[in-house]
């Protein structure tokens, strides 16, 4: 077991040091691009929702839409075929290339096609293939795999691929800038499809109504390859179908910003084949190309390959709605820092990409990087077609759990383990999973179990059978839990008198580990005439649900539900310090939950800082809190962010005199267990060192760091000099 | 007829390095002179009164012209306010090549077909594509590419387009 996991350490660390400098320019290159492109729009959120509504009906009329669309384009001229797996595929195509008596194809980019390995089908048969696309050839030269979705070199620098063309070609003069790999690629290419019988593409969209498909590209080498070509082969997986042309419009506006952060790409090709353009003869000089005539054969090969069963899967069928704009892994720290070599399996990389393998591949192909998404949901605002990313890496996980055989450390964890999952299930997963009981136990017998954790041998076991990196200061549980505190202490604010009634969600952290918190809060809350309770309810089942624990997650939502079930009911107002917990209530609950349940929770449901924010809005008393001047560096995090909660914080901590710095990186890279892991521990660092630049600038170096969410602060802890508090700590009375 | 929506065109165009000239159809061959770069060949243009007399463009030029040309000319049946965009679209004279092959794209799109967004650009597609013109590229600027290290313009397709915005149509 530990073996592997020092495999799989050494593999991110050669990545990181190899790959990823450049994948990290060009993502958050893609990135800003974004924001500020959608920002642009009138209504971003309007046309998401639009273009979620039409991939929703679209998938569920799938097979009417298939045969739709088969009718339209062989009415067109065009043949169509339906391949039901990867061989099927690729037997069809090479008879089409076989029938045409072609030696030579050209391809655009195209990631189905990737799917089917086409490209090594057709050269084993003698068949040249030439991807035309700059990336996918520099790609094609180098004998290697995409790394991204959309922009398959980006690992890849300039530098880089001078060597390599330098290696492979034998040209003229060194090639050294941009301009002159581009002109290389460009004039060698050009001859390749001069030369090509058959061009082959993807096809972004595929309408059923007029047979046309939309390709997004900036090059001009996919019109390239299909007007110089007589024979066109166009490969699409079949949830490509979308009902009308008039649909692809959302789609149009969206895809370029969401992916490369463009308004548009260069060109937005709705062609419907076969296309009208006369086929070129470009040594005659007698016709003119108006007479020459389009006589022209197309294939448009739908691709099922797993996707029909993906479609009945209820949790995977949202995959189906992906346009594959990259936008998740761009918005993803994980996969900024180490690319899709590390983040991706046999075909497809990134956020998304657990479910196209899943589904297409099988789960071990998923497997192989599911745990790289720490769920902490950044993507999910950013995705156009309103995927939960997250909870297909999830349910994912779960599966993949199931899947695994019992293994021979079981016997370690017995006990420690009161959870719903099966025996095979990984000694990590299960340990970090069922952290709520170690935290009681740790905190009964602190101090002296704190000691004990802190000792070699036992940092060494942990690291050995469990993989809890002995880098990492584990927390340290208080004796006094933070609810004893409270029920010593007791309320302090009488009902009677209260301006609003508040439960206090008392998370494992601020229950066992930091309690100041939690006493902060409470004593914020009660400055501003709020009466507090301190109810008995277990942890939030967050902790199980990374590790891909569903039903125990299930488990916990439902008897924190009912812990709280009384105190909603009566009006109540649940009021959660770490915005991990609360973005269990508000989104993973709906699918723990029994609908009404979760609308009532999620709605009366607030994170602590947001909740003074609406006190003090509503006529609270600033100066019954903690004021002060200090400089400030705040760390959101992130799944308050996706909530869209950071703001609150923000105006709470200026409305008190501070002044306030905001970091703007994606992600503090702990993410719950994820920096404790023994494999992902360079990697969640590495993520950090972001943090830690922006928070030791000459204008941040001195301020008090604060932050939101109890991994965000233990990773601040580990990356600065300064200990980081949480922001409830500086505006509660002392 | 010179619609609103002209002045937001240009100034997207110019964003995407598109270069935009106003003419009329009276100073069209002159204006066209000025932005070809021999040998040019060009597409029949569908204006009344506009054609490539006096020009240095071929109309009707065969695959080795097109081979050799250094501009191609061809008509836009709309043109994106927002965006910059040209809709080009095939008639059979070969547009698809003459837009793709030379290092240079002029493209003469009448001012009236200026649309202000995409929803709009979509209501005129799918007229027309009832209508049985059924491809249709919107072209944003040169061809480009960022897969070499830095942003190139002119990849597999032109590395300038100049837009001839015809106002009096
Ligand atoms: S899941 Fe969403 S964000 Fe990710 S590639 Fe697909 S459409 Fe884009």
């Amino acid at each position: 077991m530990s073996d592997s996991r020092r495999q799989k350490a050494a593999r991110i660390r050669s990545l990181l040091e190899t790959e990823g400098d450049a994948v990290f320019e060009n993502t958050t290159t893609f990135n800003d691009g974004r924001y500020e492109s959608v920002e642009k729009l009138d209504d971003y959120e309007g046309l998401k929702a639009r273009a979620r509504a039409i991939k929703e009906d679209a998938i569920a009329n799938l097979p009417d839409l298939v045969e739709a669309v088969t009718e339209t384009v062989e009415a067109n001229g065009g043949t169509v075929y339906l391949a039901e797996d990867e061989a099927d595929a690729q037997r069809y195509i090479a008879e089409v290339v076989e029938d045409r008596d072609a030696d030579s194809v050209v391809k655009s980019k195209s990631m189905t096609s990737e799917e089917i390995e086409i490209n090594d089908h057709l050269q084993s048969r003698g068949v040249d293939v030439w991807e035309t696309d700059l990336g996918e050839f520099v790609l094609q030269v180098a004998d290697e795999a995409p790394s991204h979705i959309v922009a398959p070199a980006i690992h890849r620098s300039r530098e880089n691929i001078a060597e390599l063309f330098d290696a492979h070609f034998d040209t003229d003069a060194p090639l050294e800038t941009a301009e002159d790999l581009t002109e290389f690629a460009r004039e060698y290419l050009a001859e390749r499809i001069k030369d090509a019988d058959v061009g082959m593409t993807g096809a972004n969209f595929v309408t059923a109504d007029t047979g046309t498909i939309a390709l997004v590209t900036s090059e001009g080498n996919a019109r390239k390859s299909v007007a110089t070509t007589d024979t066109h082969v166009a490969v699409a997986g079949v949830e490509k179908v979308v009902p009308s042309l008039g649909d692809l419009q959302p789609f149009v506006e969206l895809i370029g910003r969401s992916g490369t952060g463009q308004d548009i790409t260069a060109y937005v090709s709705l062609l419907t084949p076969p296309v009208g353009t006369p086929v070129p003869d470009f040594d005659d000089d007698e016709t003119p190309l108006a007479e020459a005539g389009p006589d022209r054969d197309y294939h448009l090969v739908l691709i099922d390959n797993g996707r029909m069963a993906m479609r009945d899967d209820d949790d995977l069928r949202e995959t189906l709605y992906c346009i594959r704009c990259s936008a998740c892994a761009n918005s993803c720290a994980n996969f900024q820092h180490v690319g899709g070599h590390a983040f991706g399996g046999e075909t497809y990389s990134g956020g998304i990409a657990t479910g196209w393998e899943a589904g297409v591949h099988g789960e071990d192909s998923a497997a192989e990087f599911n745990d790289l998404c720490t769920g902490c949901s950044r993507c999910v605002n950013q995705c156009p077609v309103e995927i939960d990313i997250p909870w297909i890496n999830t349910v994912v996980r779960d599966r993949i759990n199931r899947g695994a055989d019992p293994d021979t450390f079981d016997f370690l964890v017995e006990g420690l383990t009161p959870d719903e999952e099966p025996a095979g299930l990984d000694v990590q997963k299960r340990f970090f999973g069922n952290f709520e009981t170690a935290a009681k136990l740790g905190s009964a017998t602190a101090p002296l179990s704190n000691w004990v954790m802190d000792a070699g041998p036992v940092r060494s076991a942990l690291e050995r059978f469990v993989g809890v990196d002995s880098r990492r200061d584990l927390p340290t549980f208080e004796r006094e839990t933070f609810r004893e505190w409270f029920a010593t202490r007791g309320p302090r604010v009488d009902p009677a008198d209260a301006a609003r009634e508040v439960v206090l969600y008392p998370d494992v952290y601020t229950n066992y580990v930091s309690t100041a918190r939690g006493k902060a809060a409470v004593r914020a809350l009660e400055a501003l005439d709020v009466h507090v309770t301190v109810p008995a309810v277990g942890e939030s089942g967050r902790a199980p649900l990374s590790q891909g624990m569903v039903s125990t997650a299930g488990e916990k939502a439902s008897r924190v539900y009912g812990a709280l079930a009384e105190h909603v009911d009566a009006g109540r107002d649940v009021v959660v310090v770490e915005p991990s917990d609360l973005a269990m209530f508000a989104r993973e609950y709906e699918r723990l939950l029994p609908e009404r349940s979760h609308e009532r929770l999620a709605e009366q449901s607030y994170e602590v800082m947001e909740y003074v924010y609406g006190l003090l809005e509503n006529g609270g008393d600033p100066d019954a809190l903690a004021t002060g001047n200090e400089a400030v560096a705040y760390h959101s995090h992130c799944q308050q962010r996706t909530l869209g909660l950071a703001a609150h914080t923000v105006a709470v901590l200026e409305q008190l005199g501070h002044d306030v710095v905001t970091s703007d990186v994606e992600c503090c890279g702990m993410a719950g267990s994820f920096g404790y892991k023994q494999e992902y521990y360079d990697l969640s660092m590495d993520v950090g060192d972001e943090l830690a630049t922006q928070f030791t600038t000459d204008e941040t170096r001195d301020r008090t760091v604060v932050a939101s969410g109890t991994s965000c602060l233990e990773q601040l802890d580990s990356l600065l000099q300064r200990v980081p508090t949480h922001p409830v700590e500086l505006v509660a009375p002392r | 007829m010179v619609t609103s929506h002209t002045d937001a065109f240009v100034e997207s165009a110019r964003r995407v390095d598109a270069v935009v000239t106003p003419t009329t159809v009276d100073e069209f061959a002159g204006t066209l002179e000025d932005v070809v770069t021999e040998p040019a060949v060009g597409t029949p243009l569908p204006f009344e009164g506009v054609t490539y007399d006096g020009t240095a463009v071929d109309g009707a030029p065969t695959g080795a012209a097109l081979a050799e040309a250094a501009t191609g000319v061809t008509a836009a049946a709309a043109a994106i306010a927002d965006y910059g965009s040209v809709v080009l679209q095939e008639t059979g004279a070969g547009e698809e090549l003459l837009g793709l092959y030379p290092d240079r794209h002029v493209v003469v799109v009448a001012a009236s077909d200026v649309v202000p967004d995409m929803p709009a650009a979509f209501e005129a597609l799918d007229g027309q594509f009832d209508a049985g013109r059924r491809d249709a590229i919107l072209a944003t600027g040169p061809s480009a590419t960022a897969d070499m290290g830095a942003v190139v313009k002119g990849v597999h397709g032109p590395r300038e387009v100049q837009i001839l915005l015809l106002e009096d149509r």
